[in-house]
């Protein structure tokens, strides 16, 4: 594929023609800004398919930045005078009308207008865990405090999951730290669902993946996981995504008699047609998997009736607003309700409330206006009371959160099961 | 394993070979086009596969038309009666055959005749690129998710059941592969050897200019064997989906890969060799899957290609059709 040899080319020339175009248009920036202003961006895709759950999630970050009134005094840890902020708030859209979804080009464009901006102390996004490939080293070099609502992709932060040079090469000022996220990542899953095949009663499992890397890397986790908790797996085992039909797949599979079948991947990877061949060769025991199959084009794909046959259960980073519980979730429901006049509909919209939350703490542990002192404080933070629990960021900007919540399918649609929890 | 075999293994394996022998009768209905095409023209029309995706998708939009569901929609008659399917059924077959054939006739006016003198190369990276308008077409008409295609034949099982053990299953909807495969194979074969237009299209075939001279109207009759070829992907198109449920833009091109392999292995240019090609790929997809990995299986189907052809260059079934070249 040709395309493999040109694309870091034209990443390339992409990152020489923005940063000179940077150069120009916000000459000596680092002298100009404003002594009384605090600025937070978020860099989301705006435009395109995401829209609905990123309105919600900006809407949880105003609720945020509400609530303290747009303005925060601060101490300044060592000379202990105080001094009053004014929060201003920047909404950017990394995507394109025309593309549909984040671009490369956008996120490189929004993180550098936040590098170039000396007022912008922190950088709420990204949406895509690819987008963020792309702004975390620009914005790790300008010591800017990152916070994702939605990332999930291990590789990210953790050593381990990804390409060899993953994660130092997103640290490249001397390997910190600045990035952080507040959703669980996918490495997460598939411990949780493991422990939820056993509340289940499932003794023996079998267990497929697509081969890629999200794919296989939560089935992995999850046959792991069943080792030690005592769950036996029949097998494992990798499909080609590209075959139309997996009758003799499942066949087999049926012949080994198994409780439930894991399934480590998407909806675009052929779960759908992996549920359908189970039912018709007979077989009814439930089958999981993870949140890549969370989404319509799963029901769509399968037909609603099929739902009714075989139990299909899906995990999902979140829980719903409905299952927020605790002191910080039920008022993040009554201030979001009272603020705009409707109940948060999709989940994310309580992890862009979490973003801001974390952005206000962080600035109000730090004490000053100070990019590298607010990143310090906001990778420490620990033991925060978010809307779905109490959790801290590891090391690597990780929540320790390890909430879920376990759906399935019912009348054609998803429906909520209930809260899991890893201890 | 096979001699530790118990009872069950070998129910186990009859289900695999009987399973392969009907996904193999499926590729095969493919693949009746493709050898058929490439049997008077010598063109491996490579939009075979793509024309057989558009068949899918037009019996979707006329299900969708009368309320049985279709693109996002879910069926909203629970229960017609078979009389009913049964109607919808064969006018969704009629339908998808008359739309594939006029495709495929006007793909040869519009692309391949003007061609037909090139290098053989020019039409068939032309097909390469009817493919690809066929493909993106597809994508403009259903999206890129995988869709699924409402349950029309059931699968209950024909073969008699006993309670308590494995029990081997044929259901409704194998039947209905075969009774579609077996007769279609058997039609094409003697339309070929009995009448005029089959003995106009072998003589093309042989040699284009001697036809000419003997007054066959050449033209005429590379537009119907490619019509003939549109017809039977339709035909195709409309079982494969009524059987796996499932249709997306894509699936043109790993279904028509297949059926090309099987028209190659078989012998292409010969019907029954397209047949037995089909099904041993049907066999190898099966039997790979079950005994050795599920991941292996495109790597085995491609092995014995080659291994088949090292030895029989012609295909299994092709070796008489020499004289041609």
């Amino acid at each position: 594929m040709p395309l493999r040899f040109t694309t870091p080319l034209l990443l390339l020339a992409l990152f020489v023609g923005v940063g000179v175009a940077g150069l120009v248009l916000f000459p000596n920036s680092a002298q100009v800004g404003d002594p009384k202003v605090i600025k937070i961006v978020s860099s989301l895709p705006r435009s395109g398919s995401a829209r609905g759950q990123t309105d919600t999630i900006v809407k949880g970050i105003k609720l945020a930045l509400h609530e303290v009134n747009y303005q925060l005094e601060l101490k300044h840890p060592s000379t202990g005078e105080t001094k009053t902020y004014r929060l201003e708030y920047l909404d950017l859209d990394d995507a394109t009308a025309a593309a549909g979804q984040w671009t490369i080009e956008q996120e490189i464009a929004n993180a550098n207008l936040a590098r170039s901006d000396p007022d912008v102390m922190a950088y709420i996004g990204t949406y895509n865990s690819g987008a963020a490939k792309v702004s975390m080293p620009i914005l790790n070099r300008a010591n800017i405090f990152m916070i994702s609502p939605a990332n999930t992709a291990p590789a990210l932060t953790k050593p381990g999951w990804g390409e060899r040079h993953e994660p130092g090469c997103y640290r490249p000022n001397n390997g910190k730290v600045n990035y952080a996220r507040v959703v669980p990542t996918d490495d997460v899953q598939g411990a949780v669902s493991a422990f939820w095949a056993k509340e289940l009663n499932a003794k023996q499992v079998y267990i497929l993946d697509d081969n890629e890397v999200y794919g296989k890397g939560i089935a992995d986790l999850f046959h792991k996981t069943c080792d030690e908790i005592g769950i036996k797996v029949l097998g494992q085992e990798s499909i080609d995504f590209k075959q139309q039909e997996f009758g003799a797949l499942m066949q087999k599979i049926k012949g080994m008699n198994p409780d439930l079948i894991y399934f480590g991947g998407t909806t675009q990877t052929k779960a759908g047609q992996l549920f359908k061949d189970m039912i018709s060769v007979g077989m009814r025991c439930p089958m999981m998997a993870p949140d890549g199959c969370y989404e319509k084009a799963m029901i769509d794909s399968v037909g609603k009736d099929a739902f009714e046959k075989a139990p299909f259960y899906v995990t999902f980073g979140g829980l719903p607003v409905e299952e927020l519980k605790t002191e910080r979730g039920l008022q993040f429901r009554e201030n979001y309700t009272n603020l705009y006049g409707e109940e948060p509909k999709e989940a994310y919209a309580a992890y862009g409330y979490e973003c801001g939350l974390v952005v206000i703490e962080a600035i109000r542990k730090a004490g000053m206006k100070d990019r590298d002192a607010i990143r310090e404080a906001g990778l420490t933070i620990r033991d925060f009371a978010g809307t779905a629990g109490t959790w801290s960021f590891d090391a690597n900007g990780d929540t320790d959160s390890r909430v879920m919540s376990g759906n399935t399918v019912k009348d054609g649609e998803f429906k909520f099961v209930k809260k899991l929890e890893l201890k | 394993m096979i001699f530790a075999a118990e009872p069950s293994f070998w129910i186990s394996f009859a289900q695999q070979t009987l399973d392969g022998l009907t996904f193999g009768a499926l590729i095969a209905l493919i693949a009746l086009g493709y050898t058929m095409v490439y049997g008077i023209v010598e063109l491996i029309n490579f939009a075979h596969g793509d024309l057989f995706m558009l068949g899918c998708f037009l019996a979707l939009s006329q299900l969708a038309l009368i309320g049985l569901g279709g693109l996002g929609y879910d069926a909203t008659w629970s229960d017609p009666n078979s009389f009913q399917v049964g109607g919808i059924i064969l006018t969704m077959l009629f339908t998808a055959m008359i739309f594939c054939a006029s495709l495929n006739f006007a793909v040869d006016r519009l692309v391949y005749k003007p061609l037909r003198t090139a290098p053989k190369l020019a039409p068939l990276v032309s097909a390469i690129g009817v493919s690809f308008v066929f493909m993106n077409i597809g994508l403009f008409w259903g999206g890129p998710q995988d869709v699924n295609f409402p349950k029309l034949v059931g699968d209950q099982n024909l073969l008699p059941e006993q309670p308590d053990q494995a029990n081997l299953r044929f259901t409704s909807k194998d039947l209905m592969v075969y009774l579609v495969t077996i007769p279609l194979m058997i039609a094409l074969t003697a339309f070929i050897k009995f009448t005029k237009l089959g003995k106009a299209m072998r003589a093309t075939a042989q040699n284009p200019t001697a036809a000419k001279l003997m007054g066959i109207n050449t033209d005429r009759v590379i537009g119907i064997t490619f019509a003939i070829g549109g017809a039977l992907a339709g035909a195709s198109s409309i079982v494969y989906a009524l059987k796996l449920n499932t249709i997306s833009y894509q699936m043109g091109f790993q279904n028509g890969l297949y059926a090309f392999t099987a028209a190659v292995l078989g012998g292409i240019g010969r019907i029954p060799g397209a047949v037995l090609g089909g099904l041993i790929i049907g066999l190898v997809r099966y039997y790979g899957s079950a005994y050795v990995g599920e991941n292996w299986v495109g790597a085995l189907i491609f092995g014995i290609l080659i291994i088949i052809l090292i030895f029989r260059p012609s295909g299994l079934l092709g070796a008489n059709t020499r004289e041609k070249v």
